[in-house]
């Protein structure tokens, strides 16, 4: 019982919209199976989203040769973290011993091991008005794709062993600190903040963009990189795997209220909105800067749009969630075709371009968009002054990520190496790590 | 004998065919080729990277047929791969010295 109020507490603490931790007062008692029914669904759709949605969509976009490493990464990366994440992962990130609201002391920035190996969790522990099972396995499927994003920006050409380590490493030092420091309740570092952040833009997607972009740095650019032609081999993939990412955002964003109710239904709308709008912001930029509208740019959008409302789906009111897209689709436009283009960096999949850029402006949009003055429906009192929070919170994770990624990514490069040889990304990663290839025509 | 080579615009195959059969050509050969003349590439942008695609798909028709024949099987592919537009193709003659059939062994008309 004494875990049960504990969890309740840093559940109230998710859903605050400012450390008004009063609210546990109304801490539920029992399981709702209602609750429970929609968050087992929106479990599964977030994994969706991974796979095969994020495995396709990046898939299209590498050549021939290397769609199968792709598929391959998201797959291992699938089943590491699930084990990682049972055997000390959801400890690290969710255990709330020692945390205690307005106090920053470790256990405000990392939680502790009493939870590994999930002990205590038994068919009855309760999360909130569900199964601790199900938050367990909704948590997962978070850990799961953010390591997943990251593989876009260094596509095409790090060895597998390397990719494996890296995950394992980033997932242990990056990412759970974070989702404790966001998500954990009373006592974690961003959350007594006031960072709003409903779904994870921090959490994910600035974390996976910042990563992706150091990533790129320190691999370098692929051989050939800008003058061989690396057009994506299969733009019918990444259609499919957008259109899965936006249907199982519906699990990411809704699931994310931990209950079947108006926030989640709130959250579900203002998910549409965003997305559609970034995907004619993306669009209509394009058609007037390069004459043409594109398939690959509509998806882009569409996906700049989903990472923009993540962060603002439990807060932002419809109106607000047309603006913000539209805004993420103009935006991560330029920031996708130009920015690496500009600076020469090879961001194969555009990870830092959109993941990271759309999740920074929506991170920071959340912040006024929360207040009834502009539709939202936080308890924000100043527009600017959570625009301040949350860029604190944008801050602190840029930093983190930047240096820990640095780190793990120089470490891996010292001992393991980072990167296949010349032959073997010449002949592409499927039949050179794989011995196998995706197309066989004959 | 004569050997005519003929690169022409992909859709255009099914038509060709068809016209050279109804003139009496009864083989053909077909290879998917890639290549440029006149009609220049085209350019493809993805997500402002911008690539200039220099060669275009055609086929590459192969045909024998007896010096009796050469003028209609001719004709029968130019006006059957004719659009009027710009990259419709060519068509090359040379004259060819020996045919054989495997199977049976015979030779230059009667193999083809």
């Amino acid at each position: 019982m004494r875990f049960e109020l504990k969890t309740s507490l840093a559940f109230i603490g998710l859903l605050a919209t400012s450390p008004a931790w009063a609210q546990a007062a109304i801490a539920p008692t029992h399981i709702d199976s209602g609750d429970t029914a929609w968050m087992l669904t929106a479990t599964a759709l977030v994994l969706l989203m991974t796979l095969p949605g994020l495995a396709l969509f990046y898939g299209g976009m590498v050549r021939a040769k290397n769609l199968l490493s792709v598929l391959m990464q998201c797959f291992a990366i699938t089943a590491m973290v699930s084990v990682l994440w049972m055997v000390y992962g959801y400890s690290l990130a969710f255990s709330t011993e020692g945390m205690q609201a307005g106090v920053t002391n470790l256990h405000s920035f990392i939680g502790g091991f009493d939870r590994a190996f999930l002990a205590g969790l038994k068919p009855d522990s309760r999360y909130q008005t569900v199964p601790e099972s199900v938050f367990v396995m909704f948590q997962l499927t978070f850990a799961i794709i953010t390591p997943a994003l990251i593989i876009g920006a260094f596509a095409e050409r790090m060895k597998f062993s390397a990719l494996l380590w890296f995950s394992g490493l980033w997932l242990t030092i990056v990412y759970l600190p974070v989702a404790h420091m966001v998500w954990s309740g009373p006592g974690s570092f961003l959350g007594d903040l006031g960072v709003l952040d409903f779904a994870g833009g921090t959490v994910v997607h600035i974390n996976a963009g910042i990563a992706g972009l150091v990533a790129c740095l320190v691999i370098g650019k692929r051989r050939g990189y800008p003058n061989v032609p690396m057009p994506p081999h299969n733009l019918g993939y990444t259609v499919m795997g957008a259109s899965l990412l936006w249907l199982g955002w519906f699990g990411f964003n809704a699931g994310s209220a931990v209950a079947a109710n108006g926030s989640a239904g709130m959250a579900m709308l203002v998910t549409q909105i965003a997305t559609a709008a970034a995907a004619l912001g993306w669009l209509a930029t394009e058609w007037i800067v390069h004459g043409r509208p594109s398939v690959l740019g509509i998806v882009s959008g569409a996906v700049a749009g989903l990472v923009a409302v993540t962060p603002a789906a439990g807060t932002a009111g419809p109106g607000g969630a047309l603006v913000l897209g539209l805004i993420a689709g103009v935006v991560c436009f330029f920031s996708a075709t130009r920015l690496k283009h500009r600076f020469g960096y090879d961001d194969s999949l555009d990870v830092f371009g959109v993941h990271a850029i759309a999740g920074i402006l929506g991170a920071l949009l959340t912040g006024p968009l929360a207040s009834p003055k502009l539709g939202g429906f936080g308890t924000v009192e100043s527009l600017f002054g959570q625009l301040w929070i949350q860029a604190k919170g944008v801050g602190f994770t840029v930093v983190w990520s930047a240096v820990l990624s640095l780190v793990i990514l120089k470490v891996i490069d010292w001992t393991l190496g980072l990167r296949v040889d010349e032959e073997q990304e010449q002949v592409g990663l499927d039949l050179s790590l794989h011995e196998e290839k995706a197309y066989n025509f004959s | 004998m004569k050997w005519i080579t003929a690169v022409i615009k992909p859709f255009t195959l099914d038509d060709v065919r068809q016209a050279l059969t109804e003139v009496g050509v009864t083989g053909m050969t077909v290879t998917e080729v890639k290549g440029f003349g006149r009609q220049h590439g085209h350019t493809e942008l993805y997500r402002g990277a911008e690539y200039v695609v220099d060669f275009l798909p055609k086929l590459k028709l192969e045909v024998a047929v007896a010096d009796e024949l050469l003028d209609r099987a001719v004709e029968a592919i130019i006006g059957a791969a004719r659009t009027g537009k710009i990259g419709d193709g060519k068509v090359f003659v040379s004259e060819l010295e020996q045919a054989i059939r495997i199977r049976t062994q015979e030779v230059d008309v009667d193999a083809l």
